[in-house]
């Protein structure tokens, strides 16, 4: 089959774009039956360490944790609580994450927050493969994790772990802000494992 | 008096001179980065696309947008500049005096006869 994503101009009415947006659907609920593995970052025991590149390692990780702008991405109730998350009480702006981008180019999180319909699920990837590298995802709530309680109906994908790999996993219906949080933090925990000599970021 | 005139340009040209430097510095150090392996460079054909809320976009990127609208921009520019001069006379009525109240109505009857003169026009009207 064409891959449609790939065409240029894209579609010149509505209508095409229609006709295609079905069949595409329809060919990734057939390949994507599988899970992707969750990229899990291992730090070996005996790792022969120098100082210098383990200096420049911190260095680099703090960067990236410090500042993890997540794309506007809410799919369904969860996105209240992320919302909510990102508002005063909770302030998610303590972990340098107030700005929520509203494109993916400049965005290095996308917190997939609530229920993904397989209508939907083309413009998942989609924005996925825009974010800028490095890219991490958290999947927010027990639909997003695993279809939750859509969980065998023929329109919600059964996790989107299924559409992109996903790096943290937030269980709740929905979490609460707090829990959000606390995913936030455990992803910081997995960038602080980035190593250059070992496994890096993006890699 | 000449001196000080002078050297408010040149707090602009240090100004635009940290405008150069400082991205200039930016992507020479992305660069840098992605030649020593730090920063992930993974292109992408569907990355480098239009990006259109994720949805896939319909026609190119060059889009005009219809010629009539200058009309519509000329005119709201009308009204939006008397809105703009009548807000802080009518704040400061009493103080000016009758003068600028004249002055006003001089003002606002050459707008009025340029409205006018885009009415007859059929400026207005949205003609196919």
């Amino acid at each position: 089959m064409v891959d449609v994503r790939l065409q240029s101009p894209l579609f010149q009415t509505t209508g095409e774009l229609d006709a295609q947006e079905g069949s595409y659907i329809n060919h990734l609920k057939a390949t994507h039956t599988e899970q992707f593995p969750d990229p899990v970052v291992q730090v070996p025991e005996d790792l022969e360490r120098n100082l210098m590149v383990t200096t420049i390692d911190a260095l680099i990780n703090w960067g990236r944790r410090s500042a993890v702008w997540p794309v506007s991405f809410g799919l369904a109730c969860c996105a209240f609580e992320m919302m909510a998350s990102a508002m005063s009480r909770f302030d998610i702006a303590r972990f340098g994450m107030e700005a929520f981008r509203a494109t993916p180019r400049q965005a290095d999180l996308m917190i997939v927050a609530g229920t993904v319909t397989w209508k939907m699920a083309p413009a998942i990837e989609r924005i996925y493969a825009q974010m800028a590298e490095p890219k991490w995802v958290i999947s927010m709530g027990a639909c997003a994790t695993c279809g939750g309680p859509y969980y065998d109906t023929y329109s919600v994908v059964p996790g989107v772990n299924r559409i992109v790999p996903v790096d943290v996993y937030v269980p709740g219906c929905p979490p609460r802000p707090d829990a959000l949080l606390y995913g936030v933090m455990q992803l910081h925990e997995k960038i602080r494992k980035y190593s250059l000599a070992h496994k890096r970021a993006g890699d | 008096m000449l001196e000080d005139y002078y050297r408010l340009y040149g707090f602009v040209l240090m100004l635009s001179v940290v405008a150069v430097i400082v991205p200039t510095s930016m992507i020479l150090a992305s660069w840098l980065f992605q030649r020593l392996r730090v920063r992930p460079s993974k292109p992408d054909p569907v990355k480098e696309q239009i990006y259109e809320c994720g949805m896939e976009t319909i026609g190119g990127r060059w889009v005009q947008f219809n010629f009539r609208y200058y009309l519509y921009a000329l005119l709201f520019l009308l009204f939006d500049v008397t809105a703009v001069f009548i807000y802080p006379w009518a704040v400061r009525l009493r103080e000016l005096g009758p003068y600028a109240l004249l002055e006003l109505m001089a003002f606002v009857g050459i707008l009025t006869l340029g409205w006018a003169y885009a009415w007859r026009k059929g400026a207005l009207e949205w003609r196919s």
